[in-house]
């Protein structure tokens, strides 16, 4: 039994109470200790990538106890990416809030970073269903402190809606399990699996309810459409680097769906069959096209940049209501390409913000208006799936993959008709955030300030040329961006084999259980 | 008892629903910590009714016992749940403190939540 799978878990379990007990009026030792923990992280992740490359999945049984009895954590493959995928994500983060001084704005924010990292790292290694609750927890929690860092009484009345509403999706998630248990008496979730094979067909009306209510939870999280509203209002008006984090925990939500329904209501379930198909694809798509249409109506990048993470959300959900491997892949392959660029995005968005404000009317130039358009354009292109980015190549594989549905031409003019809303959406933004900007002296002085908060904003506050070290995760995420771009074939022959494994469950059902013949 | 046990857990459910669905934050919180005692008495109840047993085997006769389980999902459950209104005080608090407004949704302020 390895140790290394625990070690993401542990690692800032240890971190986050170090800095905020010890050394806690340290910044610079905050930051040291913060972004040590990080990149060790990294390294724990890749370790972890190589051990599940052959396809061997590993269990790591807390206090020895057997599987159905106690916890157990499960590295897979798709454990494995999504954790470096994490890792990655928390390392851009972390360097641009030092690098844009985000971290002094208010207190611990390292600290509830970690914990934060804790809770996402946790929910992806998890191998049992109440486990994963308490996981949803720990990031809610870190999150929630996270998305009022800074203060100011707009983010904070935002923050107690995300709070509420978050909230809500915890108590669906208990009745969820609760109804779960009873039906089947266990939460481990191979040994769910194994149960609900087991049920009888005439017995199932909780079954069907608990899987109803589990996929709500997770709809919650991944902000599909009748439920997203929590999500523009919380993004827009968190700190942009944390919204950037954020980028992973509504793909939280899409690692759940994908692994519950595979594992425990697997394709050939007859309990929960249409679930997924009947439901969750309309409801992707009315996602996908409300994303694109708030991408266009919106009058504040923030909220922008919000509505395009709902839209990508939307496409990536679309992959993985299809249900089979081939989509499967592609829609992992998705998740990475998504969850880079809304952080590229994000971060994009504050260093707009920080010089002009977030309102898309013309303004003053702000300095660095030509480095801060490419990158915006760089981000737009590959969110709105334009060649020569990997958000095409996601799109394609989506589109591809849905050639074997019935629905095919719904889909595909779903997909083709947003991707050219969010063009024309991101265009519009670009052009007034960068082109029409004007000189000083035209611009009456009272639309110097947002009226939102009351704050000054940004030309008042920065006219000099923050730092460099802001620039360079932005400048990563782009390079990530584009490594996924080119090496799209090795990436697509991993997230195949990711997709093979999941829509094979007997090998983790027999991993975990201890089970002979596998 | 059965039917006493279901009709607390929905009484309680439907009561925190209707507060939560008021417009000020102090009725919102007391309807999710409503919510939240339904949930844990739901949560109790998955591992079927039994009164008084112990919630462990006893080796020496075949004595029943009950599901030991559920009530450590419960004890979990009430832990989160009475740090998460902590925290959702607080931050009603400083956000009622800083807004001088105690109302949960934000009209008024652009809110255009598609």
């Amino acid at each position: 039994m390895s140790h290394w799978i625990i070690a993401p878990i542990v690692l800032p379990a240890v971190v986050a109470p170090f800095i905020l007990m010890v050394i806690r009026y340290h910044r610079d030792l905050q930051r040291v200790f913060s972004v040590a923990s990080v990149v060790a992280l990294n390294l724990i992740a890749l370790v972890l990538l190589t051990q599940t490359m052959d396809g061997t999945i590993s269990v790591y049984e807390l206090g020895n106890w057997p599987a159905p009895f106690g916890i157990v954590l499960v590295l897979d493959r798709l454990s494995a990416m999504m954790v470096l995928l994490t890792t990655l994500l928390a390392l851009a983060v972390v360097l641009y809030a030092i690098g844009s001084g985000w971290d002094t704005r208010g207190r611990h924010f390292h600290a509830l970073f970690q914990f934060q990292l804790m809770g996402i790292l946790g929910a992806f290694l998890t191998g049992d269903a109440f486990n994963l609750f308490v996981f949803f927890e720990v990031l809610l929690i870190a999150s929630y402190g996270l998305m009022i860092h800074g203060g100011g009484a707009t983010r904070l009345r935002a923050g107690v809606q995300y709070v509420v509403y978050n909230l809500l999706g915890s108590t669906l998630f208990l009745f969820a399990l609760g109804t779960l248990y009873s039906v089947t008496g266990t939460l481990n979730m191979a040994d769910l699996a194994v149960r609900v094979a087991e049920l009888p067909a005439d017995d199932t009306a909780l079954l069907r309810v608990g899987a109803v209510l589990l996929l709500l939870v997770f709809a919650i999280k991944a902000a599909v459409l009748p439920l997203h509203f929590w999500l523009p209002a919380s993004y827009a008006n968190a700190p942009m680097p944390v919204a950037a984090l954020f980028a992973i925990m509504t793909k939280v939500g899409a690692y759940a769906i994908l692994r519950m329904y595979t594992l425990v209501f697997g394709p050939d379930v007859a309990v929960t069959e249409g679930l997924i198909g009947d439901w969750l694809l309309p409801a992707a798509l009315l996602t996908l096209a409300a994303g694109s249409i708030g991408i266009l109506g919106a009058r504040e990048l923030g909220r922008l940049v919000a509505f395009s993470a709902i839209a990508s959300m939307g496409t990536l959900l679309i992959a993985i209501s299809l249900f089979t491997p081939q989509a499967a892949a592609a829609a992992l392959y998705y998740t990475i390409h998504s969850t880079l660029t809304a952080a590229l995005l994000f971060l994009v968005a504050d260093l707009v913000l920080e010089r002009r404000g977030g309102r898309l009317t013309p303004t003053p130039p702000m300095p660095q208006s030509g480095l801060i358009a490419a990158l915006f354009f760089a981000g737009a292109i590959a969110m709105a799936g334009m060649p020569p980015l990997s958000g095409f190549v996601g799109k394609l594989l989506v589109m591809d993959a849905a050639r074997a549905n019935s629905q095919v031409w719904t889909i595909w003019a779903v997909i083709l008709t947003t991707s050219l809303i969010t063009i024309v959406g991101m265009a519009r933004a670009g052009s007034i955030l960068f082109w029409k900007s004007h000189d000083r002296s035209v611009l009456p002085p009272e639309a110097m300030t947002d009226e939102d908060d009351g704050t000054p904003v940004a030309p008042d506050l920065a006219p000099e040329p923050v730092p460099g070290l802001a620039f360079v995760p932005v400048f990563a995420l782009l390079v990530a961006l584009v490594v996924l771009t080119v090496l799209a074939g090795p990436v697509m022959r991993y997230t195949e084999a990711t997709a093979a494994q999941l829509f094979a469950p007997a090998d983790y059902i027999e991993t975990v259980l201890k089970r002979p013949g596998s | 008892m059965e039917i006493l046990l279901a009709s607390a857990v929905g009484i309680l459910t439907a009561s925190g629903i209707y507060l939560i669905l008021r417009q000020r934050t102090f009725p919102v919180i007391i309807g999710l910590s409503l919510l939240s005692y339904a949930v844990n008495l739901f949560l109790f109840a998955t591992g079927r009714l039994a009164l008084n047993q112990p919630p462990i085997l006893s080796k020496y006769a075949d004595a029943s016992y009950t599901d030991p389980l559920p009530q450590a999902l419960v004890l979990t459950a009430i832990v989160i749940s009475f740090g998460m209104t902590a925290v959702v005080v607080m931050i009603a608090l400083s956000s009622y403190l800083a807004a001088r407004d105690d109302h949960i949704d934000m009209a008024g302020n652009g809110g255009d939540d598609a």
